[in-house]
């Protein structure tokens, strides 16, 4: 979808209407994705129905922990982020990316046909959105693009919704990703107790605004929308240091903290796969049983498996401490010189779905406390 | 900047072409070189490479294997990749005959900083299969031997059996090249050098360090060591370039397997100026 942004006014859209915007995305062929609860969390689903959404449900969220809780009121959004993020529908968890058939006259190679599904995503977060950007860069900003994001994601309608509430994982304004939705959307929500504040952020949103039954917005209405998203930053508590973060870290490889997150970490990989930015992932060939047909599956994997660095004469990265190190390096530090960017979005998931409750922005912060470090990728004291 | 791949980018990059092997010549223990034809002859005619790059070589079923492109750039036709048994995809590849076809995704990467090798002396400085990445770089120096100054190749292995292409020496020092061999072990029959390839560099005469290019490739340790002694000896540090190994999977800087702190082996790799890796070269585990 465009991502021009226009400059619509904000409408009001009552609660009832709302079922007529997914009606109108299903309409238009959408395959619609939001928020439902499932195993007691809020994960994201193909949905067709307002009913499906976590009406009156509400997220509790601290390191290692996440407990869903009845709201004292009936809000479809009235919670923060769960384990799942729009990556799952941009770049799968398992992909056909080729396949090989053995004929008389050899191998033959072939790649799927570009998967042709349109994705509507309701309810994306502003550090989501960034979260998107970051991988736009990543899987088509570079000299190869990938087929399976690429398609996707020009074929993907985005509805963002405004947080009105923080958790106490939260830190997208010291990532200068949030809370407010500012681009990056075909649709912008607002949730009031009646409905909701909405906006047009591209000619695709305009066009599928003006067949929704909106009505003026009124001043009470515009200043609840400002009172509710002002209600996220207030709320927010935890902060990332970023000054000068890459070369922070990047100066202190040998910082005696590694050691001591390496300890506690179970390696286990669960904040790479909630992670809205990570993008490593493997490539398997599965075969048939005469080994005539084969495919390539590309599948999500983690810079904390062990196999991830092998190499036949001996695994680079052999340590847990060695692993943390590579994830938070690149994801705040690395990530800088390949992409332009931070990796990070400061949505807090890796910090809520760690086990052991290990927190980056505490290890930052420890690593921080170092200011005497020689910047290694060009050898200057710093 | 690195040179880049002559090739644009595949439209698809998850697409490889099949090949043919043409012919295997078994080199030395578990190492043969294995010269591929592409079965599609558009491909054929289209494909180049420059000295350095790698092709992911596919053998459906087992999996891909990133494995340098070890013949002469400028001999258009002939591509060949010399190929020791490490792994499953090796393994499987050895186990195959002429005739066979596979798969190849490529040319992927960075290659050897040919233009600015020119106009001044280069030393090779390579160990074991490190040199089967560097044979392309030598055969575009002697194609461009009239525009070079003194051209060196050191290169050891840890015994005589293990020294590569050992068939060509004469035919390269007649060239241009001189050839100093060396092995860490040496048997009854050996009458050569015994040592390191560093110490190579530590002894040879350089008349013009300030333009001389070193061009190194084998363990990261010994590519460290000979960077110290060209350093010592007055070569710039930004006239050493290293090629460099990580685990790959993709090739195409998608799936971030063979990061090494701010750079993707695979792409912005694997030969990169040693100043810009040097410092993390001595981080472990990095």
């Amino acid at each position: 979808m465009s991502t021009e942004t226009t400059t619509e006014t904000e409408v009001f859209l009552p609660k009832a209407e709302l079922q007529s915007l997914i009606d109108c995305l299903l309409g238009d062929g959408f395959t619609v994705v939001g928020p439902t609860v499932d195993q007691d969390a809020i994960v994201y689903g193909e949905i067709s129905s307002v009913d499906a959404l976590p009406r009156g449900w509400t997220d509790r969220q601290e390191a290692a922990k996440y407990r869903l809780e009845r709201r004292d009121d009936d809000a479809l959004f009235g919670f923060v982020v769960g384990p799942h993020s729009w990556k799952k529908y941009l770049f799968p968890p398992l992909t056909t990316l080729a396949s090989a058939q053995k004929t008389d006259d050899g191998w033959q190679m072939r790649t799927p046909e570009p998967d042709s599904t349109k994705y509507a995503f309701l309810g994306v977060r502003a550090c989501e959105l960034a979260a998107i950007g970051i991988q736009d860069r990543v899987f088509t900003g570079g000299p190869y693009v990938d087929p399976v994001y690429d398609t996707r994601r020009k074929n993907a309608f985005i509805i963002a919704v405004n947080c009105t509430q923080a958790a106490p994982t939260c830190f997208c304004s010291s990532m200068n990703t949030g809370p407010q939705c500012s681009s990056g959307f075909d649709l912008a929500l607002t949730e009031l107790a009646d409905g909701f504040v909405i906006e047009a952020g591209s000619d695709a949103g305009s066009s599928v605004l003006v067949r929704l039954a909106t009505q003026p917005i009124s001043t009470e209405q515009t200043s609840q929308a400002d009172a509710a998203r002002q209600q996220a930053v207030d709320q927010q508590t935890k902060q990332l240091d970023t000054a000068n973060i890459r070369d922070v870290l990047l100066g202190n490889l040998e910082h005696p903290r590694w050691q001591e997150v390496g300890a506690k970490c179970l390696g286990c990989t669960n904040c790479t796969m909630v992670c809205p930015t990570c993008f490593c992932s493997s490539v398997e060939e599965v075969s048939d049983l005469a080994g005539e047909n084969v495919e390539r599956q590309r599948h999500w994997d983690s810079c904390f498996n062990l196999s991830f660095s092998y190499m036949s004469h001996g695994t680079t990265r052999n340590t847990i401490t060695h692993r943390y190190r590579q994830w938070l390096t690149h994801k705040l530090a690395s990530w800088h010189d390949q992409f332009g960017t931070s990796g990070c979005v400061g949505c807090g998931r890796c910090i809520t779905w760690c086990p052991v409750g290990i927190d980056l922005t505490e290890e930052v912060a420890a690593i921080r406390g170092n200011e005497d470090y020689c910047d290694l990728t060009t050898g200057e004291e710093a | 900047m690195n040179p880049v791949s002559p090739c644009l980018p595949n439209a698809d990059p998850w697409l490889a072409h099949t090949v043919r092997i043409a012919s295997i010549t078994d080199e030395i223990q578990d190492v043969a070189t294995y010269r591929l034809e592409f079965v599609d002859a558009a491909i054929a005619d289209e494909f180049s490479f420059l000295p350095g790059q790698f092709n992911m070589l596919y053998l459906p079923g087992v999996g891909e294997a990133a494995i340098s492109i070890s013949s002469d750039p400028q001999q258009r036709g002939v591509l060949d990749h010399t190929v020791r048994v490490a792994g499953n995809v090796t393994g499987e590849l050895a186990r195959l005959n002429a005739g066979a076809t596979f798969g190849l995704r490529g040319p992927f990467g960075s290659a050897w900083p040919i233009d600015e090798c020119v106009g001044g002396d280069v030393v090779i400085v390579t160990g074991g299969i490190g040199l089967a990445p560097l044979r392309p770089a030598i055969h575009e120096l002697l194609n461009r031997r009239d525009e070079c100054g003194q051209l060196t190749l050191l290169y050891g292995a840890r015994e005589p059996s293990g020294l590569l292409y050992t068939n060509e020496f004469d035919d390269w020092r007649q060239r241009g090249f001189d050839v100093a061999v060396t092995v860490d072990r040496g048997t009854d029959a050996w009458k050569g050098n015994v040592g390191v390839v560093p110490q190579l560099l530590d002894r040879m005469p350089l008349e013009n360090p300030e333009q001389t290019t070193v061009l190194c490739c084998g363990p990261e340790v010994m590519m460290w060591f000979a960077a110290r002694s060209a350093l010592g000896r007055g070569v710039p540090a930004e006239r050493i370039w290293v090629s460099l190994e990580r685990n790959m999977n993709c090739a195409i800087g998608l799936c971030g397997h063979c990061q090494f702190g701010p750079s993707f082996i695979c792409k912005d790799g694997p030969v990169l100026r040693y100043d810009q890796v040097a410092p993390l070269l001595r981080v472990e585990g990095f």
